[in-house]
């Protein structure tokens, strides 16, 4: 657990060093403002809720996540500092996990940031602030998917811009596996029960539910499992590329 | 002695190339190890496995009593490693990054703190702590490369050209601090430097395409030069017209060679029979026919040719140029 520890402490500093930090969080709470008052009609629809904050956020890391993630692993390949940390006494899963965990406390950082929201609509009306915590509790819990999807996909390549895009279309398609018309299109390419499989493997059918202020327990699991299968893909793979 | 660092045949395959061929050799307390080996020899792989980097193909090594295989976390731990080209995480400050390093090693609070600043004092990196390392130059980033491999003050050190692409002053500063630390600790370092290895190593190991092919202490490698025992003398020509043929008949003289003759003075190059001492009997000769010899010299035989002779051979055999 120290190990685990330190790994964060250096990760989690090393994003404020940089100015990217500011820059993520900044368009962060930007792109969430636009979404919200703008697309989600915050106003207009006259309820005090979180609904039209939430309802974007599988979309709006589709894109930020991958920014995050990309660098875990190629830039630790591409600076040759992956030679430095293997041969530390570290073990290997302190390493994922600490890249990881920095990397998701981080989007919890910028996800808090968005508070004044919810103070909004505290003073605008008065929420079900229940339904709003289970939003954050699901946003949280799709950004941790996300970035160990990304996480797993940079120690795939040490190119960042390959591992962005890889981040990203990976994780459209775990956004898409549910929706009706996609899984009507792969219905004839693919057997039935693994066009199921793929549909409850979807972001969005599993984290609807939450914003609407069901904290289901399966979800939460599913995500933690989803975290756990790619973490581990994620030391498979450093195991076998570290060298390349 | 004992040894601290035992490698024992490790074999690395890169799919069907074989990058390290049943590498072997003891290194005890004490020792530095020069490491070399022309490029592409095998040199970071074979260090790469005995830090535990890249697992062998086949072989082992046990470092410190621990086994690379069975215990890689303490063999970890007893090592203090600079890879190739000193990484280090180019936004953080030597400062950061050295007790980044120690808490990894489990240090905390007092004694991190007295061991940042005993590894910062020792490669003088005072003035340049809290940049970041990106900015500085080549010869500081080498040193808080050093640094980091030395914080936990370990038992073994093992440096990847730890000199490579620092100017002459900075390479003899790297030289003098390993040279410090030489006598508690096994250290073996990879050069391609001859010069490097004469300053500083007890022993030389030298490998091509993978194998070793040459170990011994600097000066029994350097006699195994064609040029060990030969005789180098400086004479005035018009003295010593009959130079060659004197020579020649002398019994364990094998060759009389002219290397060039400048400004009315010879060079000549005596090759004795193998074993033969010639030194004397060529200087009493010398003093019979009164040459007037300017300067006679006994050659010990240069480790570079020998690494030549040798690496070409191996290298050719082995059909593989880098
Ligand atoms: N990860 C790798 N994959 C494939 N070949 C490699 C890899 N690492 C090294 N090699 C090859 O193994 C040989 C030895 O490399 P190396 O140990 O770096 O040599 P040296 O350090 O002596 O210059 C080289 O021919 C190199 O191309
Ligand atoms: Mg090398």
């Amino acid at each position: 657990m120290g190990h685990t520890l330190t790994i964060v402490k250096r990760e989690l500093a090393s994003y404020f060093i940089t100015p990217v930090a500011y820059v993520f969080i900044v368009i962060f709470l930007f792109l969430t403002g636009i979404f919200t008052f703008y697309l989600g009609s915050f106003f207009e629809r006259g309820m005090a809720d979180l609904t039209p904050f939430f309802v974007f956020h599988p979309w709006l890391y589709l894109f930020l996540i991958p920014a995050i993630s990309m660098r875990l692993w190629s830039e630790e390949r591409k600076q040759g500092t992956i030679e430095l940390l293997m041969t530390l006494p570290i073990p290997m899963y302190a390493m994922v996990l600490g890249k990881f965990l920095a990397a998701w406390l981080f989007t919890a950082i910028a996800l808090a940031l968005t508070f004044p929201l919810w103070i909004t609509v505290n003073y605008l009306g008065t929420p079900d602030n229940g339904v709003i915590l289970a939003g954050y509790i699901g946003s949280f819990m799709l950004a941790g998917a996300y970035l160990a999807i990304g996480a797993f996909i940079s120690s795939i390549s040490k190119n960042q811009v390959i591992s962005f895009v890889g981040s990203v279309v990976v994780c459209l398609l775990f956004i898409l596996a549910g929706f009706p018309v996609v899984l009507e299109f792969v219905s004839g390419l693919a057997p039935q029960w693994l066009i199921n499989t793929i549909s409850q493997f979807s972001f969005l059918t599993n984290f609807e539910s939450l914003t609407k202020g069901i904290i289901d327990g399966r979800f939460i699991v599913y995500v933690l499992s989803m975290i756990g299968c790619f973490l581990f893909a994620n030391a498979v793979m450093v195991e076998m590329k570290k060298a390349d | 002695m004992a040894a601290m660092i035992e490698i024992k045949s490790l074999r690395k395959e890169f799919g069907s190339f074989v990058a390290v061929d049943g590498v072997s050799f003891n290194v005890a307390r004490g020792e530095v190890l020069g490491f070399l080996g022309p490029n592409g020899a095998g040199k970071s792989t074979t260090m790469k496995m005995i830090t535990g980097f890249l697992a062998p193909t086949s072989g082992t090594a046990v470092v410190c009593g621990h086994d690379i295989l069975r215990d890689p976390m303490k063999v970890k731990a007893a090592i203090g490693y600079l890879p190739e080209g000193a990484p280090a995480y180019p936004e953080m400050t030597p400062w950061s990054f050295l007790n980044f390093i120690g808490q990894i090693r489990g240090f905390r609070g007092a004694d991190l703190r007295r061991r940042v600043d005993e590894a910062v004092q020792k490669t003088s990196l005072d003035s340049h702590l809290y940049v970041p390392i990106e900015s500085l130059s080549k010869g500081y980033k080498r040193r808080v490369g050093l640094a980091q491999a030395i914080i936990h003050n370990p038992e073994v050190l093992i440096m990847d050209e730890p000199t490579d692409g620092l100017d002459p002053n900075q390479k003899h500063e790297v030289r003098k601090l390993i040279g410090e630390m030489a006598k508690d600790k096994a250290i073996i370092l990879s050069t391609h430097i001859l010069e490097e290895v004469e300053a500083i190593c007890t022993r030389a190991v030298i490998i091509a395409a993978g194998k070793v092919i040459a170990d011994g202490t600097p000066a029994q490698l350097a006699a195994r030069s064609d040029r060990h025992n030969n005789i180098t003398l400086r004479v005035q020509s018009r003295t010593a017209g009959n130079f060659k043929d004197h020579v020649s008949s002398v019994s364990g003289v094998s060759e009389v060679l002219m290397v060039r003759e400048h400004d009315g003075v010879a060079t000549w190059r005596i090759v004795p029979k193998s074993g033969a001492a010639l030194i004397t009997q060529v200087g009493a000769l010398a003093r019979q026919n009164n040459w007037e010899v300017l300067e006679i010299r006994l050659e010990q035989g240069r480790l570079d040719e020998v690494f030549r002779d040798l690496t070409a051979d191996a290298t050719a055999k082995a059909g593989r140029e880098n």
